[in-house]
């Protein structure tokens, strides 16, 4: 490898951990009327980093340190663009709505960003500990973000839901590593897959399970996806689109890499993907089927995002290089899709204090930059074409079929058409109905960018995907070397 | 394959076609929505280029030479092996003019719209585009991604400016949306596993002339499977039995210009596909499902016709009519036979043609009078006398008339498929009898009869409204009394493609494995 600096690689995290503790400091010396320059300064910082993060992407230089317990190659790089990328728009979206919360509004930025640095160590962890360490820091920072309406009830309850289940997952999650510990005397991913070989013991298959579940449940995988609904409803909107969007994208980091290094090894092999392949269409069915009658926009995003995470486990399980860079690809545009859809969602629960799909009533006519938007990311989610979506299933499903399984591409196929049924139910609403009695909603700002951007990209992408598709191809080349 | 985009004579022609209706419509997205009278215009205007380009090809192909002509290609998504590959042949080229002509007439059609006028021309301009697109693909990839760009503004076309008779709006908006997406669903698996087995080799690729030419890496198995799979995203399409029932509901709960265009144009997609992929690149999976769908398409033909028989909505009546004629464009198919594919893609021809003319003035007697309810009409000849001309042009050619195209279309599938499948053409030719009755019964019960009083009011078309009735009517009798226009450019895509030689091979294979 290429002489590096410690630094010039570790720069974005850096960066975004010390920001994270000046926000916290300046919130604290600042009296209370003068901290408007919160919302800017958290976005510059995060298009400082990924500017930094994508000329990183390209021509920085990669490297495995300290033992490999820390990875620093263009898959980590690409999933640090992706959970930045949700970030920023996160925090472009969130400004009148975090202008509306207590005085303490200053911690959700800091919060925010101490979020983001968990899920780049996670993204780029190399062994089971670094990976935890970064989990928990995601965790920890999320339990709060959920809880963050102080004086609503159903955020602070889903705070403690998630506070409970949370808990309950890491350790379950701790027991597996701590079985592989056991077996293999080390927590090094590329130890473990050496050392695990090919005897499935009882032990072995404990410990796939135990951190499937575990990582499943930040995926909010069937079976274990009851908390999602019920905590993504409560949580203030963005927190929600954060969760929904970039936690699950740092659990799907690490899953790729824990599984390929480890579970491919053939002691993992037949368990590992066997339950992946239950999971995946588990999810894919019951994640859609239920989104169907849910009147609450965010619990229908939830269980459109449950179903999501199913269509991308199907490209874990194809395994391959194209099933990888299927994943990959469709991450990133499931980040600008989604982020569409909840940018119009926080816009009308700020505006008109609702999360009922019945409220978007008229929105065509009352904001129709927004419903268009609206329409845009939903489509683009349920993979009709010329959105990125569409472009996103065809490479998951592609791969998947070539490895030979060709039932999951119909039912994750049929699924998604099923899936139009319910984002269509909302463009319905946006678009029949009159709305009458509900206030007009212009968007300004730089809300009105997010949503913006947000639909360009998706459409940019849809019609030409050629440039991400050689991104998330590098980065799953990495993966594979 | 080269990098640089490959250039034939013409080539911008086919671009410039599809982007015509496109830039009018960014044009109206920048309009004023005050301004309906502009939009409108500004529409008709996009279509007429269109239309006037889609003319100029459909004289400038070249028959003799044959095959692909105004040919571009670039390659688009190279790690997939798509090309944006764009090029009409004698089969895709009278699509292509069919669905400029409704297009453009639909845009008069829907001239007196005047609810969100600026919205429901975007939306049809969107839609128009969508269809010609996948006409004018050479590549599988981007002929899915236009088919798939066109269902999204049908479902909010149908629900906003749809009407709610025996089924709400909604209801049937959703129906054909959903129906239309589960059956795309399988084809996007055929369609996958097709461009699988197509990359064994390495070197992947979409496009129709390079899978049909990797016939070997075919198995008789694989091809059976991709088939099946394929009927069903076609065969929803086209609104084979069983798979027909969003096609009734979905027409009738359509503004005037949706009908037209589903119904004229967009369901020939399925015929197209059928064709293009199902004969040209799984001959053999074509042929052993044949004749289970020729049997599909008969009972299309005959059961659609029954339920004609009896409907009180003319639309449904129209619309179950449509079901009934697709099924001989199934059995056409189905007969596997050079001529009989001629007669199926003429048939197509013809019958969107007709289908558009029909909902164009079932969509006027509509706008005048509120009803479409057989009953409640009659007479009508006597106070709006063009009108009821146009009306019984249609029908005429949706009997088969002599004198118009329909005739020569439905002649030419008889002939061809009697020698091939007799009991089933011969069931199918009976279906002609039912559409006599169902389309005599709605001409006597709703255009003749005595004088009602409660219709003097009615003003006949007049101005724009005359377009759909002029052009179509016009392209109805040219196609009826000189169908070499016609049938000579659809004969030479037939020949030229080599589709005599694929069938000449898989009929040979059939009979040694059967004797």
């Amino acid at each position: 490898m290429v002489d590096f600096n410690i630094t010039t690689v570790l720069m974005p995290e850096v960066v975004i951990a010390s920001m994270s503790m000046i926000l916290l400091a300046i919130g604290l010396l600042v009296p209370y009327g003068s901290r408007k320059s919160m919302m800017p300064l958290t976005a510059f910082t995060l298009i400082g980093v990924l500017s930094y993060t994508l000329y990183d992407f390209f021509y920085g230089p990669k490297a495995t340190f300290l033992d490999g317990m820390y990875m620093h190659d263009q898959f980590a790089v690409y999933f640090k663009l992706l959970f930045l990328a949700a970030a920023l728009l996160v925090v472009l979206s969130s400004g009148d709505y975090v202008q509306k919360l207590a005085e303490h509004r200053y911690k959700f930025y800091s919060l925010l960003l101490s979020a983001t640095l968990g899920m780049m160590l996670m993204a780029g962890a190399g062994e089971l500990i670094t990976m935890y360490v970064g989990l928990e820091l995601m965790t920890i920072s999320f339990y709060i973000l959920v809880a963050y309406l102080a004086n609503d009830a159903r955020s602070s309850e889903a705070g403690i839901k998630y506070l409970v289940l949370g808990g309950a997952s890491s350790a379950i999650l701790l027991y597996g590593i701590s079985l592989i510990y056991g077996l293999t005397g080390s927590t090094e991913l590329f130890v473990i897959a050496s050392k695990l070989g090919g005897n499935l013991t009882p032990a072995s298959f404990l410990a796939t399970v135990f951190l499937l579940a575990g990582l499943g449940f930040k995926i909010s995988l069937v079976p274990f996806h009851l908390w999602a609904p019920d905590i993504y409803e409560g949580a203030p909107t963005p927190v929600t689109a954060f969760l929904a969007i970039a936690s699950k994208a740092a659990a799907f980091a690490v899953l790729i890499r824990v599984y390929l290094l480890t579970m491919n090894s053939q002691a993992f092999s037949i368990t590992g993907e066997t339950l992946l392949i239950v999971l995946a269409v588990s999810t894919m069915i019951l994640g859609n089927l239920i989104a169907i009658p849910q009147t609450n926009i965010k619990r229908l995003l939830a269980y459109s995002s449950i179903a999501q995470a199913g269509y991308l486990m199907v490209g874990i399980i194809a395994g391959s290089l194209a099933g990888i860079k299927g994943v990959l690809f469709y991450a990133m545009i499931y980040v600008f899709a989604n982020m569409g859809a909840f940018a119009v969602a926080t816009h009308v629960a700020e505006r008109q204090d609702s999360d009922q799909i019945k409220d978007f009533a008229g929105l065509w006519r009352r904001s129709p930059v927004a419903a268009v938007v609206m329409t845009a990311s939903l489509l683009s989610l349920a993979g009709i074409p010329p959105l990125a979506g569409f472009a996103g299933k065809f490479y998951l499903f592609t791969a998947v079929m070539d490895q030979g399984f060709i039932a999951i591409a119909i039912i994750g196929f049929v699924m998604s058409m099923v899936s139009v049924y319910y984002y269509l139910s909302v463009v319905k609403v946006m678009f029949l109905a009159e709305g009458e009695g509900l206030p007009d909603i212009p968007v300004h700002g730089a809300m009105k960018f997010t949503m913006v951007f947000t639909m360009l990209i998706t459409l940019v992408i849809g019609l030409y995907p050629t440039p991400l598709a050689q991104m998330a191809f590098a980065a799953a080349e990495s993966l594979f070397k | 394959m080269s990098a640089l985009p490959t250039v034939s004579s013409l080539s911008m022609l086919l671009p410039f076609t599809l982007l015509a209706p496109l830039v009018a419509m960014l044009l109206i997205v920048f309009l004023p929505k005050e301004e309906t009278k502009t939009i409108k215009l500004v529409a008709a205007m996009g279509m007429f280029v269109s239309l006037a380009l889609s003319i100029y090809a459909f004289f400038a192909y070249n028959i003799e030479q044959g095959g692909m002509q105004f040919t571009l290609t670039i390659p688009w998504i190279p790690d997939l092996g798509v090309n944006l590959a764009l090029g009409v042949d004698g089969l895709s080229l009278p699509m292509l003019l069919l669905t400029n002509l409704i297009g453009f007439s639909s845009i008069y059609a829907s001239w007196n719209m005047d609810k969100r006028v600026k919205e429901y021309f975007i939306l049809l301009l969107i839609l128009i585009a969508g269809v010609m697109g996948t006409f004018i693909a050479r590549d599988l990839f981007i002929f899915f991604l236009f088919y798939e760009i066109v269902v999204i503004p049908i479902y909010i076309m149908v629900i906003i400016w749809g009407s709610s008779k025996r089924v709400t709006k909604e209801y049937a908006g959703m129906k054909l949306t959903i129906y239309l997406l589960i059956g795309s669903a399988f084809l996007l698996v055929g369609m996958i596993a097709l461009y699988l087995a197509a990359a064994a080799g390495g070197n992947p690729t979409f496009m129709f002339e390079e899978l049909a030419a990797r016939q070997d890496l075919y198995s008789p198995a694989f091809q059976k499977v991709a088939f099946a799979l394929m009927i069903i995203g076609f065969g929803s399409l086209i609104s084979m039995f069983p798979f027909h029932s969003w096609s009734p509901d979905g027409y009738a709960g359509a503004p005037t210009a949706v009908s037209m265009i589903h119904a004229g144009v967009l369901k020939k997609i399925g015929g197209y596909g059928l064709i293009r992929l199902g004969i040209y690149v799984l001959p053999v999976g074509a042929s052993f499902w044949a004749p289970y769908i020729a049997t599909l398409a008969v009972i299309s033909v005959l059961y659609a016709a029954f339920i004609a028989l009896v409907q009180k909505d003319m639309k449904y009546v129209v619309g179950y009519s449509s079901v009934s004629h697709m099924g001989y464009v199934i059995i056409a198919i189905a007969a596997l036979n050079p001529t009989a594919v001629t007669g199926a893609v003429a048939m197509m021809f013809a019958h969107g043609v007709m289908a558009a003319l029909f909902f164009a003035m079932i969509g006027f007697i509509y706008e005048k009078t509120h009803t479409r309810n057989i009953s409640e009409l009659g007479g009508l000849a006597h106070q709006v006398p063009r009108l009821a001309t146009g009306f019984v042009i249609a029908g005429m050619a949706s009997l088969g008339l002599p004198g118009t195209v329909n005739f020569v279309a439905e002649f030419t599938i008889f002939i061809a498929a009697i020698k091939v499948l007799p009991v089933h053409t011969v069931l199918g030719i009976a279906g002609i009898i039912f559409t006599a009755v169902y389309i005599l019964r709605i001409i006597a019960n709703v255009m003749f009869g005595p004088r009602r009083s409660e219709w003097d009011h009615l003003t006949d078309i007049r101005g724009p409204e005359l377009v759909p009735l002029v052009l179509l009517a016009f392209v109805i009798f040219l196609g009826g009394m000189f169908p070499n226009i016609l049938m000579g450019l659809i004969d030479s895509g037939v020949n030229s493609s080599g589709l005599a030689e694929v069938l000449e091979t898989v009929s040979q294979a059939k009979i040694g494995g059967l004797f």
